[in-house]
């Protein structure tokens, strides 16, 4: 039993290093939402916060040992998926919902 | 002594999982900053970050087991690997539509089949085929 403790302890410490970069990253993704040139520069940095968000929560999951938070990052994937979509109409066509017959 | 090993074995997937995908996102955010346009930067950002948070949900199935939050891992693999091209596709097309030059010689695909290169690449023929 002595021989797991410090490969725990070695998985805690990359799963920290982990969670540093991953959140450095998305700090490095805002750069490009506020400074990008067009709209669709912002739209595609928004995305990417998102997947490296999921990625947190994974990493939370793994961190603290609870499946919970799985769960968590599953919707935060509909949820960046459903923004994004949702983004891209507005942009193209200046309106979300639109009627089948105009 | 085999349990043991197991656990060894276990936490050192985690661990080489969790480093793939940490390089995978930093070098999608690394893409997202440097390259030059949008269409560049979406092809840098949607496959290498769908790639390093498949590898973190990877982890996160080989922590929990094939049941439970581990097959709500999996599902999440298949749930991205469906969405984030969607994404990034309807993204290029709304980019293409609002008019995001290209760079250097590249066009839109479609103009090419449809053999019709007098029109520029703005004209907006697909839009009857999406209204119906």
């Amino acid at each position: 039993m002595t021989a797991v403790s410090p490969m725990t302890e070695v998985t805690t410490a990359v799963i920290d290093g982990a969670l540093l970069l991953v959140a450095g990253l998305c700090l490095l993704c805002g750069y490009r939402v506020i400074r990008g040139p067009t709209v669709p520069d912002r739209v595609v940095g928004l995305d990417t916060i998102a997947t490296n968000v999921i990625a947190i929560a994974v990493l939370v999951a793994l961190k603290t040992d609870r499946g919970l938070f799985i769960t968590v990052s599953i919707v935060l994937a509909i949820i960046g998926f459903l923004s994004t979509v949702t983004v891209a109409k507005y942009v193209t066509e200046g309106d979300i919902i639109t009627r089948r017959g105009e | 002594m085999t349990g043991l090993d197991l656990a060894l074995v276990e936490q050192a997937t985690i661990s080489i999982l969790v480093i793939i995908g940490c390089f995978f996102l930093a070098v999608g955010t690394l893409g997202l900053l440097r390259l030059p346009n949008v269409y560049n930067r979406m092809h840098a950002t949607s496959k290498p970050t769908t790639l390093g948070t498949a590898a973190i949900f990877l982890a996160g199935f080989v922590q929990f087991g094939p049941g439970g939050a581990g097959l709500t891992s999996l599902v999440g693999i298949v749930f991205l690997f469906l969405t984030v091209p969607t994404g990034a596709h309807m993204i290029a097309r709304a980019a293409q539509e609002i008019g995001v030059p290209f760079l250097g010689s590249v066009t839109w695909p479609t103009n090419h089949r449809e053999s019709d290169p007098e029109h520029p690449a703005s004209n907006p023929e697909g839009d009857e085929h999406r209204d119906e």
